[in-house]
């Protein structure tokens, strides 16, 4: 059924294209959910466990996109989508907002009609071989044969990194990540690649997984961004927002469990400012003044979904690394509320 | 009476005919204003924009510096390949496994039962992950490769002696000596002679290059991928079931008296079949056999759950994520299934029309 789907969006897009036009909010409300797209299972980034609850960074951005409109985290429709729907899907309307590990480019920006809000975590491909290949770069690799995914940049990095470098190289790309893992673990492939953040989540996978080592170096800069359509301004200074809020909470240190009294309290003013304490920063967007106290008070700011999903209270105990603060050794960095 | 009838059917058919067109003209008008409303740019300028990704299997050449629309090409042919070979071999499997249903030998009937029950009743998709995951785990690495007469088997593929420089003369042959056996009198014996010129200036044109396995690759020879023989063997083997229970049914409806007249004139078994049963069955299977053929061009665009580079896999996929022109491309790629099917169905109601001349 999911091989049908870009057809299914390409029809959609002739059919009713009611989604592709401004009022986005409007339609949001009067829907009473926000429909997010995310990917079809990637640990830590949006995953389903086996009772249909959603967990994941991309994840519980949407669920603040959610509480900032409607002050409850669940009102938000999950739409599970391959990288080659991903764009149709939201071009044609079918989802609002797409939250799913997709790599902000000139090319997705500028010619889909699509806008990225935000860097939500900066990544780079990575490229995971055997322990026995004994290989320690990625310029030993000469030859070699790689499996990827298709539909994404993994497959354009791939083909830069060698033929830049004159090495030759096959590059074998499945639909799914999961086949294109399989097939590298009945040793298909001599190289697996996707983004370094996934690689992560892919090794664990693997039935042994400590046979296997994910190399250094970093083939790509991905910043992977949400993304909204480009004709709703509003909409997607809403979306930007909620990102930079989550982000400046962190700055602030304003958390999930101290908001509320924050915001009651005599904070400094840029907290009092962010959670609407302080003049109202909300009606511009369309919301109350106190839209980033719901995000906030439902999800945490960016530093515990970080950890939550990814980092050291999740199983992948991936580092923060290029995702810190800018004020702490990082380059996540948000403007600021005033 | 009879002239209002007329009259009544004319306006209705017309009215439909009217709705028709009505909704086409919507469907139409209403892509077009929301493609405009998109800031998307609409067209198939972008065939000609450099794609920079490479493909696995290509019979053209192809490199990062193609352009889109020769990476349509390059998948037209891959799929074009798998459907052309899938559906020979799945003719070839379903024609001997139908007769052999209705063998003498008990033993003989209930393998091939077994076989149009197990693949009948198997989704697809899961037979090819059978063959492509199963098989695939159990080659070994290319340091300890399979080798016999020449051939290479590991888990990077199939290598074959490869008949460089003649491969197309090869393929002449082997299509001229297909024709000579489907074919009567006259013509047989020009479609043989031309394939025994065809195969022996093959043989004198050509160097066969055999395989040799060196270090962690094979150099020389023919490679079929994995992916590919995987595709191939699925299509051909579940396409195959179904083509040997249409041929059963074909046989059976030639009456029984057939059979016992031509063993009474001292025809073998054999004979009765190839000149007495079969050319009556043809008639009824051909129609039918129509049908599964195109199912298996259809299907081959599963490839793309193994990672074999076909039209859905390198057009309507990486291509679409690209370039994001996903009217365009599915219009095409759609066109393209549909052009294939036509001309598949096309030909086979014109061998149909023969058989029953």
């Amino acid at each position: 059924m999911k091989r049908y789907g870009t057809l299914y969006c390409a029809l959609a897009l002739m059919f009713f294209c009611t989604g592709a036009r401004a009022g986005t909010l409007d339609d949001v409300r009067a829907r009473g959910k926000l429909n997010c797209g995310v990917t079809q299972g990637l640990a830590g980034f949006s995953s389903a466990d086996a009772s249909g609850n959603w967990a994941g960074l991309d994840v519980d951005f949407c669920r603040a996109v959610a509480a900032a409109i409607f002050d409850d985290p669940s009102k938000v429709n999950f739409v599970p989508l391959s990288s080659k729907q991903r764009f149709t899907a939201l071009q044609s309307g079918e989802i609002d907002v797409l939250s799913r590990v997709s790599t902000w480019t000139m090319q997705n920006d500028t010619a889909l009609g699509i806008s990225f809000v935000g860097v939500i975590y900066h990544d780079g491909q990575g490229l995971m071989v055997r322990k026995k290949l004994e290989v320690q770069s990625a310029l030993e690799l000469s030859g070699a044969e790689v499996c990827t995914n298709t539909g994404t940049t993994t497959e354009l990095n791939i083909a830069d990194f060698f033929r830049s470098r004159s090495m030759p190289y096959r590059i074998v790309a499945f639909e799914k990540s999961d086949e294109a893992l399989k097939a590298y673990e009945a040793e298909r492939c001599d190289v697996y690649s996707t983004d370094a953040s996934s690689l992560s989540a892919q090794r664990v996978k693997l039935a042994q997984p400590e046979e296997h080592v994910i190399l250094p170096d970093l083939i790509s800069k991905e910043p992977l961004a949400p993304a909204v359509r480009q004709n709703d301004p509003q909409w997607e200074s809403l979306v930007r927002w909620t990102l930079f809020a989550l982000i400046n909470a962190e700055e602030l240190a304003v958390t999930k469990d101290n908001a509320d009294k924050l915001s009651r309290t005599d904070a400094a003013p840029g907290v009092r400012r962010l959670l609407g304490a302080e003049s109202d920063y909300g009606r511009a967007l369309g919301l109350d003044k106190d839209w980033a106290l719901k995000a906030i008070r439902a999800v945490g700011n960016y530093g515990d979904i970080f950890d939550r999903n990814l980092g050291q209270q999740s199983p992948l105990k991936i580092e923060r690394g290029l995702n810190k603060l800018w004020n702490n050794g990082g380059i996540l960095f948000a403007p600021p509320v005033r | 009476m009879e002239e209002t009838g007329r009259a009544a059917r004319f306006w209705i058919q017309a009215a439909l005919l009217a709705a028709v067109a009505a909704l086409a003209g919507w469907l139409v008008f209403t892509a077009w204003t929301n493609i405009g409303r998109l800031p998307v740019h609409f067209g198939l300028g972008f065939l000609s924009e450099p794609a920079g990704f490479g493909v696995l299997q290509t019979l053209i050449p192809f490199d990062e510096k193609s352009t889109y629309g020769r990476a349509f090409m390059v998948g037209l042919l891959n799929t074009l390949l798998v459907a052309a070979i899938g559906i020979a071999l799945a003719t070839v499997i379903g024609f001997s496994v139908g007769v052999a249903r209705l063998a003498p030998n008990r033993l003989l009937r209930a393998v091939a039962a077994g076989y149009v029950e197990l693949f009948r009743n198997l989704p697809l998709l899961l037979i090819l992950f059978f063959f492509y995951f199963g098989v695939l785990r159990q080659l070994p690495p290319p340091r300890q490769s399979f080798e016999f007469g020449g051939v290479i088997l590991n888990n990077r593929g199939l290598f074959l002696p490869d008949p460089a420089g003649g491969g197309w003369l090869v393929l002449a042959a082997l299509a001229l000596l297909a024709a000579a056996l489907a074919l009567k009198s006259r013509w047989r014996i020009f479609a043989g002679v031309g394939a025994a010129i065809a195969l022996v200036s093959a043989l004198a044109m050509t160097h066969i290059v055999w395989p040799e396995a060196r270090g962690l690759s094979v150099s020389g020879g023919l490679r079929l991928i994995p992916e590919f023989v995987a595709l191939v063997a699925a299509l051909a083997i579940y396409t195959a079931a179904y083509i040997a229970e249409i041929v059963r049914a074909g046989i059976q409806s030639v009456a029984r008296g057939q059979g016992q007249a031509a063993a009474a004139l001292g025809l073998t078994g054999l004979q009765a079949m190839r000149f007495v049963v079969l050319p009556q069955a043809l008639r009824l299977v051909v129609p039918p056999l129509t049908s599964q053929y195109l199912n298996l061009t259809k299907n081959s665009s599963l490839a793309v759950a193994i990672a074999y580079p076909d039209l859905v896999s390198i057009f309507a996929g990486t291509t679409l994520a690209q370039t994001g022109q996903a009217v365009e491309i599915m219009a095409l790629t759609m066109g393209v299934y549909l052009t294939l099917s036509l001309a598949t169905a096309a030909l086979l109601n014109w061998q149909n029309a023969r058989v029953r001349a």
